[in-house]
């Protein structure tokens, strides 16, 4: 098993960290072909704006949106998330989402950095009950969901970890907290078992 | 409720986590900072005068005002820094009331203390310093910086102390890994820096926060140069809006940013861009013109 992480620009190397912590073979995805042959996709933290307009110049938002689409299991943290959404609110223009999760995503919705906060967690990985240290970092808020997207953890009431198919989405940094137990979730999704 | 948060080094150091693989654009208004956005920058530093114009209109160069600051802010969703004066802790505090994002307590403006740096663990954002050599680097993390920067030589257009400094930090790195444990006391007393960072260091081959390059960096090529020596990331400050044609520039920079490593896409990338900024001869500078040599 072979889990790509996207490596334009971001908080890679956390992922990657955490992958080999976890046993979990990576390699670095940073053109269209290279997705090819992963079993896992990992859409890291970064910024949205950026991570979007490089997807486009270098087409790679066409053939990912078709894997992921084709049952390619995602694994998205912040950033990652926003991209990943149906719809934005707030700044369609400065983004355009692949628009495969069934979410409504506000950017920066907690505030600014000096508004960033940590704070415990609890999230459900196939039923069993986790607790995580939540790192939101300018971080965005889900703020509408449908169509069959399960919210695996809540905090203050807006969903901040939702599964959908094989796609887990956070608006939180598990990359950045300690315990890999969202990992081997996602490990468990690529296998097929939850 | 839980307990939330806030302010805590881990969230500091995050957000430059964050911001790696990516370009950080200076601009002085926030059309320039649209361009930047647009063009793909992680995040802009909003500044009075770029470093070089501050270069040749000489004077005291100082925070820039607050309302240039809060109609940048208004107008990109990427994260927004500025910069202050080194030791100035109360620029520091005006910008944490302002809500930028990182404060960057910078040698490019003039110094308010020529002793003392600001002791940057009492704020709530996160700040940036830069550094020349790992005990310039260890120094500013133990006053609480969540990131470093080489110094290079700010508005001089002209990449080579920014190499400089990459170079003497990374080789100062992979000399701590090589020292055995009862040298490192010695070690921390010649560098000038806490024993437990010359531990970390020695301990995991690199510093405990994310480390850009900035300084003097113009071209495309310039900032892949940087990468490829160990940058996390890269700060372009007059090389963009000082060039002929800054969008297509910085645009050209970030995506450089992105294939650092790719030599194909940096050659498409480099190509048509106009002229650069003019650029100096630092070695032709005098030493009392030297931004770098500011900080201690």
């Amino acid at each position: 098993m072979k889990i790509g992480i996207l490596g334009i620009q971001g908080d890679v190397d956390l992922h990657r960290k955490k992958l080999e912590e976890a046993g979990l073979d990576w390699c670095i995805v940073k053109k269209a072909h290279e997705l090819e042959g992963i079993d896992g996709f990992i859409l890291p933290g970064g910024e949205s704006t950026t991570i979007s307009k490089m997807l486009e110049r270098y087409n790679m938002d066409k053939v990912l949106k078709e894997k992921i689409v084709d049952g390619l299991p995602v694994l998205a943290t912040c950033a990652g998330t926003v991209l990943l959404a149906s719809r934005i609110e707030d700044g369609e223009e400065e983004i355009s989402p692949l628009g495969i999760l069934s979410i409504k995503i506000k950017r920066n919705a907690y505030g600014r950095q000096r508004e960033s906060f940590e704070v415990p967690l609890k999230i459900n990985l196939g039923g069993r009950e986790e607790k995580i240290v939540g790192v939101f970092i300018r971080a965005p808020k889900i703020v509408e969901f449908w169509n069959g997207v399960d919210v695996l953890g809540t905090f203050e009431e807006s969903p901040v970890m939702v599964k959908q198919g094989k796609i887990i989405a956070m608006t939180f940094h598990p990359e950045l907290s300690d315990g890999v137990a969202v990992y081997k979730f996602f490990e468990e999704i690529i296998k097929g078992s939850v | 409720m839980s307990e939330i948060l806030t302010g805590t080094f881990k969230l500091k150091v995050g957000l430059a986590e964050m911001l790696k693989g990516g370009v950080i654009m200076d601009v002085t208004s926030a059309s320039e900072a649209k361009i930047a956005e647009q063009a793909g920058a992680v995040a802009v530093m909003a500044l009075e005068r770029v470093p070089a114009d501050i270069r040749k209109e000489g004077g005291v160069a100082r925070m820039a005002d607050p309302q240039k600051i809060i109609e940048i802010m208004d107008t990109v969703s990427i994260p927004v820094m500025a910069k202050v004066r080194i030791g100035h802790f109360v620029e520091a505090q005006i910008l944490e009331a302002l809500g930028v994002d990182f404060i960057d307590e910078s040698e490019v403006l003039t110094p308010a203390d020529e002793e003392f740096h600001i002791n940057k663990h009492l704020f709530k954002v996160p700040c940036v310093c830069g550094a020349r050599d790992l005990g310039e680097a260890l120094r500013r993390i133990a006053e609480g910086a969540a990131m470093l920067r080489t110094k290079g030589e700010a508005g001089t257009g002209n990449v080579v102390e920014a190499v400089r400094h990459m170079r003497k930090i990374q080789s100062e790195i992979k000399r701590l890994t090589t020292l055995g444990e009862e040298e490192l006391v010695a070690e921390a007393k010649k560098l000038g820096a806490p024993l437990e960072l010359v531990s970390y260091v020695h301990n995991n081959g690199k510093l405990p926060v994310p480390n850009f390059a900035a300084g003097g960096i113009a071209t495309p090529a310039d900032a892949a140069l940087m990468m490829q020596l160990g940058a996390e990331s890269v700060f372009v400050g007059s090389g963009i809006f000082k060039s002929e044609d800054p969008e297509k520039r910085a645009k050209a920079i970030v995506e450089a940013v992105a294939y650092f490593d790719d030599p194909e896409i940096l050659a498409k990338v480099s190509r048509g861009l106009g002229e650069s900024m003019r650029g100096i001869d630092v070695s032709k500078l005098p030493q009392d013109e030297l931004l770098q040599t500011r900080g201690w």
